[in-house]
């Protein structure tokens, strides 16, 4: 099964090879990391997406908090959560009917156009990640130039927050 | 700031001084010094320098020279094992960080408290290729409990101090501090952390009172207890406490090769050792047991053996201070994280209170069992043979030692028989790379062990392949005079492979024998020290006390023993525990 893990970490040098590598050295998937630092400059935020048994899932929280690096985690998918992704893509866009097609898909899909020339779009579109699977299906005939995904970020719903 | 008080002429001057600022390398031998560590095992070079100048300016932190940096990290490794204090290395950069490598490893894959300083290029210097830089932290990140490097001096001294906070709770292991060149040399003002604080860093100690109880009631209703332990018992101080709650519950008890010592392979509740080379009573208990419990043990491939037919019947407990170890590979029943003598503390008090519940006559049935399996004496071998059988040797030696030496071993067959037939009552007496199953180990692990305790009689057991691996800190033992006794098996093959090829690869011996090996007693008389080589049976026990009675002389004893001889019993790798083979005359199953 998909899980979502967050995880609070030391914002040190080295801190995300750690995580990055335990994932190698113990064989599990790693489908997406993201990273960032906090409102707290201390601490990085990292949402890892993986896949794996229940016992593998175990070992994994398991192995991370052993980290020392490690503060504190919560895999996301226990419990009601909210996934985002964003996405960049760039397509080519020539001709009136290709560039209003082009513009009406990213409004049904509630993105943007970010960037425009004669021959090419730029689109901003966030969601979770299928809905984002969805929108390049949707695409169909349109030449891709260029696609840039953040990767999964997550969060818990309702009043429950991972924090120090 | 420090007030200085000096009399001249009858006056009384006061000096203070402000904000007295030391460099780094002054900063890190005052530390090592205010933290306690009496013993550095070490090898310098360019990115050292300044810290081995300090080092030469004092005399309370003793620098043990090696010939090699992986005897450094094994001497300091036997050192910790056999006083559970951390061992503490210093090496130079590139080079000397690499060949640190094999001994960190060993260290982390059998949890041994030990704090390695590895110099570095200057940090402006750093990911430049440099000469002699490597990426320390990076090299060892997979093969420490945790590393740091230092990028400012003012951060040393509280780096250090999580290091051996680190390296030495929960469970222990290796931490690596790497320091840069000019970070030794750049000055700051250096106070002694007495505390540290790391709030992502919180061991569990106290385990679970609901899942204690849950345990001691499963122990108590058992009709078949079995007791099982590791190498956790040892590093947490909790042989006492293991000894007790045995006794109090009345199981047999089997240690893993990394336990052994931690409760009395004297006495009649020890069933020996279990797993690919255990006895067959400790084999079929764990295969017939209906209720385990694991203390400070990690269920190793070598001990599990076949997962789906580990303990087939038995409703599992584990107590470890790792909860990543918990139901890593067999899933357990009844989880329980904490420190082995803490819950052992609190479950031999349940266990006392419930004892009069204990179905005796099940466990006298139990007890019956085992009597029988023991009937097949499996560790028997011939002891009629004209040549030395390792088995004798080995026998020999727990006999001239009266089974009050310290053994530090090296890897393979030997490795195998020392833990069979030395009966280890202590703990911290046995020393070996059980995890790693590192050759070269024994020798500098033995010198770090004589370090430790002068006084005591230490020895090497070895083979003529593994002691080769590391024969340079001969060296070493002659320049801090550590008389250790290396009794070598000496069978021309790297033994264990040769068994294997038999076993599993239709005797082809593929380059596990040894065309060429050194006159080990000459070489040994060049290293300054004294050889022996004994060929017969019935010289063995002779020589052993003349060696043994040499007190300040390192003896190398080149035992040439029966070459054909394997290790039995032997269940072969992703077999079950009740799938032994006793020897070639007695197969099972």
């Amino acid at each position: 099964m998909r899980h979502i893990i967050s995880v609070l970490l030391e914002n040190e040098s080295g801190a995300l090879s750690r995580v990055a590598g335990l994932f190698s050295a113990r064989g599990y998937n790693i489908e997406s990391l993201t990273v960032a630092p906090t409102e707290d400059g201390s601490l990085s935020r990292m949402t890892l997406v993986t896949e794996g048994s229940e016992q593998i899932i175990e070992q994994i929280t398991k192995q991370l908090n052993k980290l020392v690096d490690v503060v504190k985690l919560l895999d996301l998918t226990e419990g009601a959560h909210i996934e985002r992704e964003m996405m960049l893509i760039k397509v080519t866009a020539e001709g009136v009917d290709a560039r209003e097609e082009i513009k009406r898909l990213i409004d049904i899909f509630r993105g943007r156009i970010i960037d425009v020339t004669d021959v090419t779009y730029t689109l901003e579109l966030t969601g979770t990640g299928s809905k984002l699977d969805a929108f390049i299906e949707a695409l169909g005939n349109t030449t891709i130039l260029e696609t840039v995904r953040s990767g999964v970020s997550g969060i818990a719903r309702g009043a429950k927050s991972l924090h120090v | 700031m420090t007030l200085l008080s000096y009399v001249i002429d009858k006056k009384e001057y006061y000096l203070e001084i402000v904000n007295v600022e030391l460099n780094g390398a002054e900063i890190l031998i005052r530390f090592l010094k205010d933290e306690g560590v009496e013993h550095v095992f070490g090898y310098p070079g360019g990115a050292v320098l300044y810290i081995y100048d300090e080092l030469f300016k004092q005399e309370e932190v003793k620098h043990i020279l090696v010939r090699h940096e992986q005897g450094a990290t094994h001497a300091a490794d036997g050192y910790a094992r056999s006083t559970g204090k951390p061992g503490v290395v210093l090496v130079t950069s590139g080079p000397g960080a690499t060949n640190a490598v094999t001994g960190i490893a060993t260290a982390y894959m059998d949890s041994i408290p030990m704090v390695i300083i590895t110099g570095q290029v200057n940090t402006w210097a750093i990911g430049s290729d440099a000469f002699q830089e490597v990426d320390a932290v990076g090299i060892t990140r997979p093969c420490v409990k945790h590393n740091f490097l230092v990028k400012d001096v003012k951060d040393l001294a509280e780096t250090l101090k999580k290091a051996f906070y680190v390296a030495t709770t929960g469970r222990p292991g290796p931490v690596v501090v790497d320091v840069p060149k000019d970070v030794t040399i750049a000055t700051t003002e250096y106070v002694f952390p007495e505390t540290v604080e790391m709030r992502s860093y919180n061991p569990v100690v106290k385990g679970h009172p609901k899942q204690i109880k849950k345990a001691a009631e499963l122990l108590l209703a058992a009709k078949r207890p079995m007791i099982y332990s590791g190498g956790g018992v040892i590093l947490g101080e909790g042989s006492k406490e293991l000894i007790d709650f045995t006794r109090a519950l009345g199981a047999p008890i089997t240690n893993t090769l990394m336990g052994l010592g931690a409760y009395p392979a004297t006495d009649d509740q020890f069933i020996g050792m279990l797993g690919m080379h255990g006895t067959y009573e400790a084999n079929m208990a764990m295969h017939e047991c209906d209720v385990l419990i694991s203390v400070g043990a990690r269920f190793d491939d070598r001990v599990v053996g076949k997962i789906e037919q580990f303990c087939p019947d038995a409703t599992i407990i584990h107590i470890d201070i790792d909860p990543a170890s918990i139901s890593k590979s067999v899933v357990v029943d009844v989880p329980i994280v904490g420190d082995v003598a803490t819950v052992l503390t609190d479950m031999i008090a349940l266990v006392k209170e419930g004892k009069s519940g204990q179905d005796e006559n099940a466990l006298k049935a139990w007890w019956n069992q085992i009597t029988e399996w023991r009937g097949m004496n499996c560790l028997n071998y011939d002891r009629h043979s004209a040549l030395i059988k390792p088995q004798f040797a080995i026998e020999k030696l727990y006999e001239v030692t009266h089974g009050d030496a310290y053994v530090a071993s090296d890897v393979g067959q030997h490795q195998m028989w020392a833990a069979q037939f030395y009966k280890f009552d202590e703990p911290r007496r046995w020393i070996n790379s059980g995890g790693l199953g590192t050759m070269g180990f024994g020798l500098p692990a033995a010198i770090g062990v004589q370090l430790a305790h002068p006084d005591a009689t230490v020895a090497c057991v070895t083979g003529d392949a593994s002691i080769q691996m590391c024969i340079q800190e001969l060296s070493t033992a002659l320049q801090y005079n550590t008389p250790v006794k290396i009794i070598s098996l000496n069978n021309r093959y790297m033994g264990m492979v040769r068994q294997w090829q038999e076993f599993f690869y239709e005797s082809r011996y593929s380059q596990s024998y040894m065309e060429t090996i050194p006159d080990f007693v000459k070489l040994t008389e060049s290293y300054g020290h004294v050889g022996m080589r004994i060929e017969k049976p019935e010289d063995l026990e002779g020589a052993m006390k003349e060696a043994f009675a040499m007190k300040d002389r390192l003896v190398f004893m080149d035992i040439i023993t029966d070459q054909t001889e394997n290790v039995y019993p032997m269940i072969a790798a992703g077999k079950g525990h009740h799938e032994m083979h006793l020897s070639p005359e007695r197969e099972l199953a």
